[in-house]
């Protein structure tokens, strides 16, 4: 990696003005995709801010939604009885992220500003219709995420946690990339009494989407059947050596369907 | 203490300081003023370089030097030379372009060392090598075998037409055609072994020293074989006599082929030391290693089987191409020749056969020998064309096996391919296997994955390899540049512990183990009073290192050979303390008695007689016990045995599972049961791997799409089903151990199973064939296309 200056202020006022003050510097999180980017020489911040001391950690739940602060890792997650009694779709999903050492050191609050369209976060948040609190403002998901790696966060902007409504059910399925074992397509489905949300994940060029027929027919029947005829077509997805569009499209419907199932 | 001899489970040696983070790698040697270097890569597969600018990466902060392919050809230096010659079925030498050490004119391949760049630091070196600017004229490029001989394909060397390095055969064609023309049937099978990157848990890495008052080279090196990388880049290349020239390969974190053969990064460092006349250090990053270690496999085969109407193998013709990539790495002319063609009887009684195989150059990373080396090609191609037989025939695929095998009692056996087998009972290990699996009960366990949506199918491989290589007169008649006997020194010191100086290297395989238990056996002396040296030219007399599992079968061989001379000797010495005859001697279990007496020496009276000699035949007997010994094998060994494989396959979705696997090896002595059962776990994992998971894949123009692990699939431990490991040994008859060797079979034997157990699994799809590795993805496809036949039927 290229030399950098490290700051590590104690206060979120001072992380969002070193933050501002100099286009080129950048927030650092769990580090396990910023680091291997500054690694690979893709990224030449001039300094790197480091969240750690903010104090943006825990869970805390609340009647019918849960908090979770930014730089809460993957391990708590996973770890959380909370989580698990209320969105037990999103411990699970936790849970697969990586592997022991990225899910330790692996924030919440990185997984969603950086919205990689491979990652698994971004499909609970949107399921779940949650809302991305930041240190100036309230993003609704469905206005968050903007395509890959693309957010609606502004310069600067830090996430400082996110609100999950609580569901009735949730589940996650992840078809992993069998090299990175990050998602090839991971589908997030969260019902609530006002109908169900399901989003995908790995398999959009534009990153995670919302499967609107999916969600019409399953806001209808809650069952595996209700979509088992829908098919997804392959425009729009995602092609690599590991799956084609095709496959993608064909997993979408696979992948929903055991979500489903596991929810229901 | 137990029973630590040939036979004992006893734990290894190495593993405290291996599980305890105490290993001596290279990369964790530092010497003092030591400098680092960083190697400025091709970006590209094939482009002419029009012009090099150093400047402003020689004056940036913490540069001491920058060199280029022109200050290389400027001095004495060598090309990489290649290790094995291969003549061209007219009798002509293959071709053999100048590899050199940074790129002259050229680039051939992404990852073609340009310039390299000596810093302070590791970060300065790379900083500096941002600045230097190469002017490229790219050039087409060709990555693939079809394409590289396909006419009118671009040339990856100027005057090596058709980019074809030799075009070379073995068995009479006219014969085989004969055969074939009147055979009942002949069944054929178009196939691909997939090309691999070998990943080692440690990158390579290499430590170029320069002694200013003594003008002396040491390289510490990443190295299976520290005194052949001595030999090739001392006489060849650099050009520095072995006196001044010592190679260390210290602890070394796998190999698996890939750090058989002398690398550019090699002469980079210790030529470059020299020049700036302090010790340089090269370590690769990741990235690195999958674009400049060589790859493996890469073969595309037609083969035919004539059988009569029993299924009778009367005749075999394949037509194989194998990728050499850009350059020859050392071993690499010989891996699709000398170690796949020959193999191509396998255990069957075959009576003729033919192969031709073109070896073709392309804008690839070089490849050569990975774990196997041209058996489990041969392996694979034999075994899927065996299993295509009993497809297209009808006739079961065991009952087709054991009816073409070559029987227990035929022994020693000559193939039709230049090879004489030994020993072996091919029966056994099937049946043992049979019966491990259950085969016979499969069928119950298809219907009930049946019933959970899951199509399950088994696979069975019947295979033999040659290692413990090589006979040195017959490897240089077929075009070794290099003889491949092993070296032992037995140091047995004053007070009666022993060292024991190999010129084998132990890189993950647990000599310092095994080869302890063969002083444990012949000498009687205590485990922890062997110490096993392996690795540095200054200590070892000589060596040709490890590869082609060769290490027990031919370095223990020398051990042997030279624990008998230290017998020998201490007979002397012991009659002599006995006033005894010579004759009247024996020695067991460290001790020399007079025969039919209770009059005793212990190795220790005799050692510390051997060193302090007040007492001692000092007119006929020199003092001392330490004796050295070169064996040249006899023979090639020749392990076999057989794979069987369970996969389940989600039909939805094409994931494929292993849920079974059994290997039943014939290794011929086993003298770590544990070690053993470890190497071929290991084995088995690449070969899973290999078929299910591991591809290396570069665009047609040459760009490495599967250039980190976020693209290439390294199977992990929750891919490998546990593993049934067996032996049923037959004893290799012309070593003094009875060893075959075992680091190789799991590789070798393994993908064919998998495969055929995958094929087995898609019967009712119509899948006759499918190319390694099964990734979901393709299976979905195949499913896909096969719908709307099943459909219609
Ligand atoms: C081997 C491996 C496997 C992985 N597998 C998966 C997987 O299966 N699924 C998956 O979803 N992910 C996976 N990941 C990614 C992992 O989840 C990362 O933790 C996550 O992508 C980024 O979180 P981080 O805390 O490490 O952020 P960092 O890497 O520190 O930062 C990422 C980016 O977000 C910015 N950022 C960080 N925090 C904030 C904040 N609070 N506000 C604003 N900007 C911020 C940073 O500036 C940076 O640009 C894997 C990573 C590795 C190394």
């Amino acid at each position: 990696m290229y030399d950098f200056a490290y700051e590590k202020p104690g206060s979120l006022a001072d992380a969002v003005k070193l933050l501002s003050a100099d286009p080129d510097a950048k927030a650092l999180a769990g580090g396990q995709t910023f680091i291997p980017v500054l690694k690979q020489r893709l990224n030449r911040p001039s300094t790197v801010v480091d969240l750690a001391k903010l104090g943006l950690t825990g869970i805390t739940v609340s009647g019918d939604k849960v908090t979770i602060a930014a730089m809460t890792t993957h391990a708590t997650i996973a770890a959380s009885p909370e989580i698990k009694a209320k969105i037990p779709g999103l411990q699970h999903q936790a849970s697969l992220i990586g592997d022991e050492a990225v899910r330790h050191r692996g924030t919440i609050g990185g997984s969603l500003a950086n919205n990689d369209p491979a990652a698994c976060y971004p499909s609970a948040v949107l399921a779940l219709n949650g809302t991305i609190k930041t240190d100036r403002r309230s993003i609704p998901a469905d206005e968050f995420f903007q395509g890959m790696f693309t957010t609606a966060l502004e310069p600067g902007e830090i996430i400082t946690s996110v609100e999950l409504p609580v569901p009735q059910k949730s589940a996650y399925e992840k078809f992993r990339n069998p090299a990175s074992r990050y998602a090839i397509v991971g589908v997030f489905v969260a019902k609530f009494a006002s109908g169900v949300r399901l989003a995908i994940t790995g398999a959009g060029q534009g990153g995670v989407f919302r499967h609107a027929e999916f969600e019409k027919a399953l806001s209808a029947n809650f069952a595996p059947e209700a979509i088992a005829g829908i098919a997804t077509p392959a425009e729009g997805l995602n092609g690599d050596i590991h799956a084609s569009p095709e496959y993608r499209a064909h997993l979408i419907g696979v992948v929903s369907k055991r979500a489903v199932a596991k929810a229901a | 203490m137990g029973f630590e001899g040939i036979g004992a489970s006893v734990r290894r040696k190495e593993d405290v300081r291996f599980l305890s983070g105490r290993g001596n790698y290279t990369d964790d040697i530092n010497r003092p003023g030591q400098l680092h270097a960083y190697i400025k890569r091709a970006d590209r597969p094939h482009a002419r370089i029009d012009a090099i600018d150093t400047a402003a990466a020689g004056k940036a902060p913490g540069v001491v030097r920058v060199f280029t392919g022109a200050d290389i050809a400027a001095e004495n230096i060598g090309g990489i030379p290649c290790g094995w010659q291969i003549h061209n079925k007219d009798g002509s030498p293959m071709a053999e372009p100048m590899h050199p050490v940074l790129a002259v004119g050229k680039v051939r391949h992404v990852g073609d060392p340009v310039a390299v760049v000596i810093a302070d630091s590791r970060q300065a070196a790379k900083n500096a090598a941002e600045l230097i600017e190469i002017d490229y004229t790219d050039l087409p490029a060709v990555a693939n075998l079809t394409d590289a001989v396909a006419a009118g394909a671009p040339e990856v060397h100027d005057g090596v037409a058709g980019n074809l390095c030799y075009d070379w055969v073995i068995g009479d064609k006219a014969v085989v055609d004969g055969v074939f023309a009147s055979a009942h049937r002949v069944v054929k099978l178009d196939l691909t072994n997939n090309r691999l990157i070998p990943n080692a848990m440690e990158p390579r890495a290499a430590i170029g020293d320069y002694d200013t008052s003594s003008g002396d080279y040491t390289l510490y090196t990443t190295s299976q074989n520290p005194h052949v990388i001595r030999l090739l880049m001392g006489a060849f290349v650099l050009h520095i006599p072995e006196n001044k020239l010592r190679v260390v390969a210290p602890d070394v974190g796998g190999g698996f082929g890939s750090k058989i053969y002398h690398y550019a990064e090699e002469a980079i460092v210790t030529w470059t030391a020299g020049k700036v006349r302090r010790p340089v250090k090269w370590t690769a990053e990741r990235s690195e290693s999958f674009m400049s270690d060589a790859h493996g496999r890469d073969h595309v085969s037609t083969a035919e089987m004539a059988i009569d109407k029993d299924g009778v193998f009367l005749g075999l013709r394949i037509t194989t191409l194998a990728n050499m990539g850009a350059y020859l790495s050392t071993f690499a002319p010989a891996v699709p020749t000398y170690l796949y063609a020959t193999l191509l009887a396998g255990v069957y009684k075959t009576p003729v056969i033919y192969c031709n195989v073109k070896a073709v150059f392309t804008n690839t990373v070089p490849v050569d020998a990975y774990r196997g080396a041209g058996r489990p090609e041969a392996t694979y191609l034999l075994e899927r064309l065996v299993d295509a037989i009993a497809y297209d025939t009808g006739i079961d695929k065991i009952e087709l096996r054991r009816k073409n095998f070559i029987p227990a009692d035929a022994f020693p056996y000559q193939t039709p391919v230049a090879l004489q087998y030994d020993s072996g009972d091919y029966q056994t290990t099937l049946n043992v296997a049979l019966q491990t699996a259950g085969w016979d009960s499969f069928e119950a366990r298809r219907a009930e994955a049946k019933r959970r949506g899951k199509l399950r199918g088994i696979g069975i491989s019947t295979y033999l390899e040659a290692c413990g290589i090589a006979p040195s007169a017959v490897v240089g008649s077929l075009g070794a540049r290099a003889g491949l006997y092993e070296v032992a020194n037995i140091r047995v010191h004053p007070t009666g512990s022993v060292t024991v100086f190999t010129g084998t290297h132990s890189h993950g395989q647990g000599h310092e183990t095994t080869l302890a238990q063969l002083v444990v056996d012949q000498l009687g002396v205590p485990l922890d009073q062997v110490e096993v040296v392996h690795g540095d030219t200054a200590k070892i007399p000589f060596g040709m290192g490890t590869y082609g599992s060769r290490s027990l079968a031919v370095g223990g061989s020398a051990m042997v050979k030279a624990m008998d001379k230290i017998i020998a000797k201490g007979k002397k010495i012991a009659a002599h303390l006995l006033e005894a005859s010579v004759q009247d001697i024996e020695f067991k279990d460290n001790t020399f008695t007079v025969a039919g007496t209770d009059r005793s020496k212990t190795l220790t009276d005799v050692s510390l007689a051997a060193y302090v000699p007040h007492n001692y035949p000092i007119e006929e007997l020199e003092p001392g016990l330490d004796e050295t010994a070169f064996y040249d094998p006899k023979n090639f060994t020749f392990p076999g045995g057989c794979h069987i494989a369970e996969v389940e396959i989600d039909p939805e979705t094409g994931v494929v599972e292993m849920v079974n696997f059994i290997a039943v090896d014939d290794v011929g002595r086993v003298v770590n049961p544990m070690i053993v059962e470890g190497q071929v776990q290991g084995g088995v994992a690449q070969g899973i791997g290999q078929a299910l998971f591991e591809s290396a894949i570069y665009d047609p123009d040459g760009q490495l799409l599967s250039g980190s692990f976020m693209d290439y699939t390294m199977p992990r431990a929750n891919d490998i089903p546990p593993l049934s490991v067996a032996t049923e040994n037959t004893m290799c008859t012309h070593n003094p151990l009875g060893s075959k060797g075992c680091g190789e079979v799991g590789a070798i034997g393994s993908p064919p199973a998998v495969m055929n157990a995958v094929v087995d699994a898609l019967k009712e799809y119509g899948v006759r064939h499918l190319e390694m590795p099964a990734t979901a993805a393709k299976i979905w496809s195949i499913i896909q296309s096969a719908q709307p036949r099943i459909a219609a039927e």
